[in-house]
């Protein structure tokens, strides 16, 4: 080791692995993950967001999984908690919503509406 | 770089070794990559947790969900519930018995939530094997501090001014230690890292180092620059087998990457490390004999002064500290001394590990801020005693140390209230008694560690504990005789004051100290030829209770020795000539029929 930069450079590559045991404040994504979920699509869905919050360097933000929340026509259903505590529902995701949603909402702070839940049940109507 | 959506860490530190815990590990490749998502799942092998009484332990991240007492078996569920479909094993859950406190995390649980953890930052956080982890974990950052930025006297103030003193028992200040060193004159000067873990029970040294082993590396190479020393030890007991393989680890990685060898940082400062194994005798704890050791003599002590710090290891200026000491060091650079001065009291800054052991729910590894209160280790943190039994006394400080009764349970810890309370830090094993242990009995078991263990270099140690315990042998068997513990209190001065080293002085406290806090025990066994407790075998008999026994003769079955007969349905006698006192009858009578007394 030559320079204080090189120690950096390896603190700065290994911290985006190491974020998912840093307790994140800021926002948390849960992916539906029960059978109906996967079988909507949910787990490409979820492995687009990882790629597409590292390549935006939000690594920090959680992705976790949860279990079918009974909606299972909306599935794949993707949850955003924001450090609040609100929650936004996006449903019928897929991965180019998915990384819509990282893009709009993670990076730049704006609901993408059309997608939630309220959208899809107006569309319904 | 790949990212993965959950880390699955699962402890590897000796304790869920021994509970299989690199068959889980093995387990959970296997079935990760059975489901198809060993691209997005990895799984970690991590240092001790601390909660050694539930492990083996697994922690899955993000969610920090901690997973108990987990069998290889078990591990299909998790990959295919908890991994798979999100949804979590809730009977394996920490605090899963007690249907009322499921913790999903293991920031909710008493347990973790109640300590402070600054030597053990790492352990469970990080891959030991890994030193990418450890520098994602600000790891090396105060070593390029330190070189590039300090000379090595401000390193020194530094450390003197957090005012952390060493972990090790006696709780001399760190930073005075380095200066000593850094004033003795020389061209060739020694670090060392004394890693012979030796009290009966504490094992944080062996966590420290499995589960975080370049923490020390980069604070013996800080104190290498601080005094001026280019090479470094590390004295470990061969009984460590992880702790030395991770070491061995840490240290090539770390001399890859040139954060130890020659121009660290391009600087002029080059420091180089090598371990050294012990054969575990407990003398070779003691600064003086762990270095005749290294020299490869015979491990005895020697007369300081001159002290280590002047004439040391090969005769050179040394300095020596502990594992636990080491593993605050590089904290206290990142975070400077003022952080480290507001924890803790007055006199002892910062945090101490304590291995808590004996009758105690939660045993395992403890950090907390110096000035807590036993009250709080033993019942927020350990859980309380089990099986609603009464806490009689902790016992600190291993043979060297003494038993802190109930009536100072609300003491805070640290180095000077354990002193005035007739006990000592030590190197902070923790075992915790109940109303069954004899005190006597516990002075006896401490007394016989250090009579095995004194090298018999010096005469006060080596007659002079053989005769104490004698004289706990003679109590404890019944034949006491009044000037007895006038005659343990005469001889347990004098080798306090005359021995040799750190181990003879200070093995009289045990007795001392349950001398002044239980005498009536004492008494008891030597005037009324009586054990309170139940434990000295010489004194006490089974006998049958004629109102309560039913002559259901199972006692009489199960008696290895014959030793009780009886009609059947009338009460049922002991032949106390025969009885060897072993017990199986009370615990087989399921009328509570049997008695001690």
């Amino acid at each position: 080791m030559k320079s204080i930069q090189e120690l950096e450079q390896i603190r700065n590559r290994m911290r985006d692995q190491m974020a998912k045991r840093e307790n994140s404040d800021g926002y948390r994504i849960v992916v539906g993950m029960a059978t109906c979920g996967i079988a909507a699509g949910a787990r490409p869905v979820m492995r687009t967001l990882i790629d597409e919050l590292k390549l935006r360097n939000k690594a920090d933000v959680p992705v976790t999984m949860t279990g079918c929340i009974g909606v299972c026509r909306l599935e794949p259903i993707v949850e955003v908690f924001s450090a609040d505590g609100q929650k936004t529902t996006y449903v019928k995701m897929d991965e180019n919503k998915a990384k819509r949603v990282v893009a709009e909402h993670i990076v730049n702070g704006n609901v993408c509406t059309d997608l939630t839940i309220g959208a899809a049940e107006n569309q319904t109507k | 770089m790949q990212i993965f959506r959950a880390h699955v860490l699962c402890c590897a530190g000796t304790g869920c070794t021994s509970s299989k815990s690199l068959q889980i590990i093995d387990e959970f490749e296997k079935h990760i990559k059975d489901n198809h998502i060993d691209d997005e799942v990895k799984v970690i092998k991590t240092g001790c947790f601390g909660l050694c009484a539930e492990g083996p332990i697994v922690v899955i991240y993000p969610e920090g969900t901690m997973y108990v007492r987990v069998a290889p078996e078990d591990v299909k569920e998790i990959v295919e519930e908890h991994l798979v479909k999100g949804r979590t094993v809730s009977r394996l859950l920490a605090g899963h018995h007690d249907a009322e406190a499921i913790s999903q995390s293991l920031d909710d649980v008493d347990f973790f939530s109640r300590q402070k953890r600054i030597a053990l930052r790492n352990c469970g956080v990080i891959n030991p094997e890994s030193i990418d982890e450890y520098i994602a974990r600000d790891g090396y950052v105060a070593l390029a501090k330190v070189l590039t930025e300090m000379t090595p006297q401000q390193a020194i103030d530094v450390v003197t001014a957090s005012g952390l003193r060493g972990r090790g028992g006696a709780g001399f200040p760190a930073g005075r230690k380095w200066q000593f060193a850094a004033n003795s004159k020389g061209d060739i000067k020694y670090v060392c890292c004394n890693a012979d873990e030796g009290d009966p029970g504490a094992f944080m040294d062996r966590s420290i180092l499995e589960g975080d082993p370049h923490s020390v590396i980069e604070a013996m190479t800080i104190a290498g620059y601080a005094i001026g020393a280019n090479h470094g030890f590390i004295y470990i007991r061969a009984e460590y087998p992880i702790a030395v393989q991770r070491l061995n680890i840490a240290i090539k990685q770390a001399k890859e990457y040139g954060l130890i060898g020659d121009r660290i940082f391009d600087t002029d400062f080059s420091f180089s490390l090598e371990i050294r194994l012990g054969a575990g005798a407990f003398v070779c704890g003691e600064e003086t004999a762990l270095m005749t050791s290294i020299e490869g003599k015979r491990g005895e002590p020697r007369v300081r002064p001159p002290f280590p710090a002047v004439k040391g290891l090969f005769g050179k200026p040394t300095i020596l500290n502990n594992v636990e000491t080491y593993a605050n060091i590089p904290v206290i650079f990142t975070h400077g001394p003022e952080w480290f001065n507001t924890i803790g009291t007055e006199k002892s800054k910062g945090t101490k590990v304590f291995a808590v052991g004996g009758k105690i729910m939660n045993t395992g590894l403890v950090e907390i801020p110096m000035g807590t209160t036993l009250r709080e280790i033993v019942y927020d943190i350990g859980g309380g005693i089990p099986n609603g039994k009464k806490f009689k006394a902790a016992q600190t400080g291993g043979p060297s140390g003494g038993c802190i009764p109930a009536e100072h349970l609300d003491t805070p810890i640290d180095y000077d209230s354990l002193a005035r309370i007739g006990s000592m830090m030590g190197s902070g094993g923790l075992i915790v008694m109940d109303e069954d242990n004899c005190m006597v009995d516990i002075a006896k078991f401490f007394l016989e560690f250090t009579v095995d263990e004194s090298c018999g270099k010096c005469p006060p140690c080596r007659i002079g504990t053989k005769r104490m315990l004698e004289i706990l042998e003679k109590i404890t068997n019944g034949k006491g005789e009044d000037g007895d513990i006038e005659k343990l209190e005469e001889l347990a001065k004098s080798i306090s004051k005359s021995a040799l080293c750190g181990l003879g002085q200070t093995a009289p406290n045990p007795v001392l100290s349950t001398l002044r806090y239980f005498r009536h025990e004492y008494e008891a066994h030597i005037y009324d030829k009586k054990c309170p407790a139940g434990v000295c075998k010489a004194m006490l008999q089974y006998k049958i209770n004629p109102d309560k026994c039913i002559g259901c003769s199972l006692c009489s079955r199960k008696c290895p020795v014959e030793a009780i007969s009886g009609e059947r349905k009338k009460p049922y006698v002991i032949d106390q000539s025969m009885c060897t006192k072993c017990g199986v009858c009370m615990e087989t009578c399921k009328f509570a029929a049997i008695y001690k007394g």
